[in-house]
């Protein structure tokens, strides 16, 4: 039983009925699907955005906010933003005004804050470049080597209390209030959740800041901010201990702000991140420039922070129909895949998700399920699959879910799913209530410990429809990965080819944080970062995404 | 049957089991009950958490809130410690009270439900240009599931929706749209319907966003002539016309249901 440890590597091999596919049109699929992220990757090198901009900010420990709750880092960023001078980056005139003043990060914020001080009269540097340009980089070092403590801190954990046993429990709690929260998660802890993901407030993707504070007011899910990861982390650590299983907390690096989350995430010790490519353009309509850029920075720090990210092409099945749309899923797994491998991160940090979404009253729905569990189970070894339940197919019959969920549970079980989205049998109706979690529980802790060897047992007929139709949406996934790859990312995105939505490339929310890179930009947390994954051979010495599944890996 | 049969002590003879020829009792409708699986017998499942600790008192604080909803013989069919001082109940009990069927009234949409050639007859009768419809989902809420599921080509259920049919222009908004740009979209667009789905319903914020959405229709001049219509999984015809929404549509409705509300409502107007 291989287990989900991003302390360790994981040897691929997994309990599932073997599928034989055809090995060279997976790897042209793999080979299409880099093309696709070189071009985005090329377009993205040369970009930066505010979120990325105050990122760097948050390495350099800048915390906390004003009295009017505007985080301290947007307020330097937009003063050098509003002037018009962010194209060289924040680093460059943040460090020459820290060398020019004498003052901390973080007090330097704050007399930016207060009006005292503008950023960008000190942009020009003159004699003090060199100082400037150490002092920048100490600074960065000292934000990646807390990442790098609480990785090492996981892993210790990891070592004490193991890293659980595949698929992975995971339950969200979304009370708003984070205090309940936490109760709700210790609770679930208790009755075997492996994975807690607090639900974040449905308003919170579109702001461009994150919130400062414990907070006790949410709406369908609780603020992510630095406190609340901290307040959670520190609760599951304790009921971990004393269950003797790591408990892994879960966020979302999405939206607006999603590189200052995974930021924020890796130095609170989150264990996963939602972190998808494209679910923001896709389902929150904000500007597919920056996401493709803030995507890229968020992973490379998760990547450091040994985080596990879930993809979100799951939700492509929300709105697009299951059967139809499943090659779709197919094909941006690969491309998630081949993004997230750029920015480091390794087969046991790739949750790809997907999900069980095919009409449950229809005949034979369950052999449409194993098909796409195996095909995607099957393309990608060892990665931790993030596997989702049946959402869209939920109703106010609460006892029908409860089955519909029971029978995703059997199918993640049976095909070695990596984590296993608890469906609740409420879904439709509420957020979770402190039962309906334990309802959800107990029948995974049944299925899970039933069907334990049922995978190894079971082979797939060769000639039979699950084979057959696993191989025809591996077909049509290459069919649309060749068109993405001969128009490009974007072109696809604008022409509604994933989840039935259309979006245009300066569409969207948060294109005004979107700049091209000036002659002199710097950020001096992008070429140490880039130096310690390839430290940590989590890529290659020149700096490149490592073959997958060829041995190259650490 | 002889006075010392066995079946005595088990109960109603054979005869009275058999019913003698009697068919099952009529219901009552002045004073119905909960159904078991005996007339009357008033029989309840309860499911619920409290937050004491697991043991017989916990049980016993389970079946003492029956009591004061006055439930009668509430038995404790499962019990499970959740934890931190939570415990889990499974409860069956009798409910003793009744209603009165014959006095229940419930406001129902006042229109004939028709399929897509029927809405669409419907409206050539009717129209004479096509009918334009403002779909959102507002406030916060991120779920487009069920606008989409109305609104969109593909539809929902087997049904096309509202897109599909040549008697309507439809634009969709999309999710967290203010309440605010709905009403400047609906002014722009001359909307003749405007939908608003509601599927976020923590501490109600969906009812307190409706309610806003009209409050502020009123006070723009955009209320009259405009037909508004909210759906959610926690809404009902009720709930929307208590917020004071025209009509409302809840869990599992399909395209065809809103739209034959829709072309009647606005025809009935003019």
């Amino acid at each position: 039983m291989s287990v989900v440890c991003t302390a360790f590597p994981v040897a691929p091999g997994f309990d599932c009925p073997s599928l034989a596919l055809d090995a060279a049109q997976v790897a042209r699929g793999r080979a299409l699907a880099r093309q696709i992220a070189q071009e985005v990757q090329t377009f993205t090198e040369i970009r930066s955005t505010v979120a990325i901009e105050r990122t760097v900010l948050r390495l350099f420990g800048v915390e906390g906010a004003t009295d009017g709750e505007v985080p301290l880092v947007n307020v330097c960023v937009d003063q050098v933003h509003l002037a018009g001078r962010l194209q060289d980056g924040i680093a460059r005139p943040f460090c020459a005004a820290l060398l020019g003043t004498g003052l901390q990060p973080t007090e330097l914020a704050q007399e930016i804050a207060a009006g005292r001080l503008d950023l960008a009269s000190f942009a020009q540097s003159g004699p003090t470049e060199h100082n400037m340009l150490q002092l920048g980089k100490k600074l960065a070092d000292i934000g990646l080597d807390r990442i790098a403590a609480q990785r090492r801190q996981r892993d210790a954990f990891q070592a004490r209390l193991g890293c659980g046993v595949q698929p992975l429990r995971y339950v969200i709690v979304a009370s708003g209030n984070i205090y309940e929260d936490v109760v709700q998660a210790r609770v679930a802890a208790r009755q075997g959740a492996d994975i807690i993901a607090v639900i974040r407030s449905t308003g919170q993707s579109l702001l461009d800041y994150v919130p400062e504070g414990a907070t006790t007011e949410g709406f369908g899910g609780t603020f992510a901010t630095q406190d609340n990861f901290r307040l959670m982390r520190a609760a599951l650590d304790e009921v971990g201990d004393e269950l003797g299983r790591y408990i892994r907390l879960c966020n979302y690096a999405s939206g607006l702000c999603m590189p200052e989350i995974a930021c924020m995430g890796a130095f609170e010790r989150l264990d996963m991140m939602l972190n998808d490519a494209l679910y923001g353009i896709l389902f929150r309509d904000i500007n597919m420039q920056r996401t493709l850029c803030d995507q890229r920075v968020s992973r490379r720090l998760s990547a450091l922070a040994g985080l596990v990210i879930n993809t979100g092409e799951d939700n492509y099945l929300t709105t697009a129909d299951a059967i139809e749309a499943a090659h779709t899923v197919v094909a941006s797994t690969l491309i998630n895949e081949a993004l997230a491998r750029a920015a480091g991160l390794q087969t046991n940090q790739l949750g790809l998700g997907h999900a069980m979404e095919v009409n449950p009253l229809i005949d034979n729905s369950l052999s449409y399920e194993l098909a796409q569990a195996i095909l995607v189970r099957t393309l990608f070894p060892g990665a931790p699959l993030k596997f989702m339940p049946p959402t869209k197919h939920m109703t106010g019959n609460v006892m029908r879910g409860h089955v519909q969920d029971a029978l995703f549970n059997l199918v993640g079980v049976l095909t070695g799913q990596g984590i296993q989205l608890l469906g609740m049998a409420t879904e439709a109706m509420h957020t979770p209530h402190m039962h309906d979690r334990y309802w959800a529980l107990e029948s995974a802790n049944l299925i899970f410990g039933g069907g334990r060897a049922l995978g190894s047992e079971l082979q797939l007929r060769p000639d039979g429809a699950i084979a057959e139709r696993a191989k025809a949406t591996l077909d049509h996934a290459l069919v649309l990965l060749e068109e993405i790859a001969a128009e490009g990312l974007m072109t696809a995105l604008q022409r509604g080819h994933f989840a039935d939505i259309k979006r245009a490339p300066d569409g969207g929310r948060g294109q005004d944080g979107v700049f091209e890179r000036g002659e002199n930009y710097w950020d001096p947390s992008e070429a140490l970062l880039t130096g310690r994954l390839i430290a940590a051979g989590q890529l290659r010495a020149d700096g490149c995404a490592h073959e997958p599944y060829a041995g190259g890996e650490a | 049957m002889s006075k010392h049969s066995p079946l005595e002590h088990r109960g109603p003879s054979l005869v009275a089991l058999r019913g003698a020829g009697k068919g099952p009792r009529p219901v009552d409708l002045h004073a119905v009950r909960a159904y078991g699986d005996t007339l009357d017998d008033g029989q309840m499942m309860l499911s619920f958490a409290l937050p004491v600790p697991f043991g017989d008192e916990a049980k016993e604080a389970g079946r003492e809130l029956c009591r004061k909803m006055g439930l009668l013989e509430p038995q404790v069919y499962h019990a499970h410690d959740l934890g931190e001082g939570f415990t889990y109940l499974t409860i069956y009990a009798r409910c003793p009270l009744s209603i009165d069927f014959t006095k229940i009234s419930v406001p129902k949409l006042d229109a004939q439900r028709l399929d897509k050639a029927g809405v669409e007859a419907f409206w050539a009768e009717h129209f004479t240009r096509k009918i334009r419809i403002l779909g959102a989902c507002t406030g916060d809420d991120a779920h487009t599931v069920g606008i989409d599921a109305i609104l969109n080509i593909k539809g929902y259920h087997g049904e096309k929706g509202l897109e599909a049919y040549k008697c309507f222009e439809v634009t969709n908004l999309g999710a967290q749209v203010s309440n605010d740009a709905l009403l400047l979209a609906a002014r722009e667009f001359e909307a003749d319907a405007i939908l608003v789905s509601q599927v976020v319903t923590q501490k109600d914020c969906h009812r307190s966003n409706l309610a806003a959405l009209i409050d502020l229709a009123e006070a723009e001049g955009l209320r009259a002539g405009i037909a508004y219509v909210c759906g959610g999984p926690r809404l009902s015809h009720a709930i929307a016309l208590e917020l004071g929404f025209d009509a409302g549509f809840g869990a599992g409705t399909t395209p065809t249901e809103v739209a034959s509300y829709v072309v009647q409502a606005l025809a009935r107007e003019r």
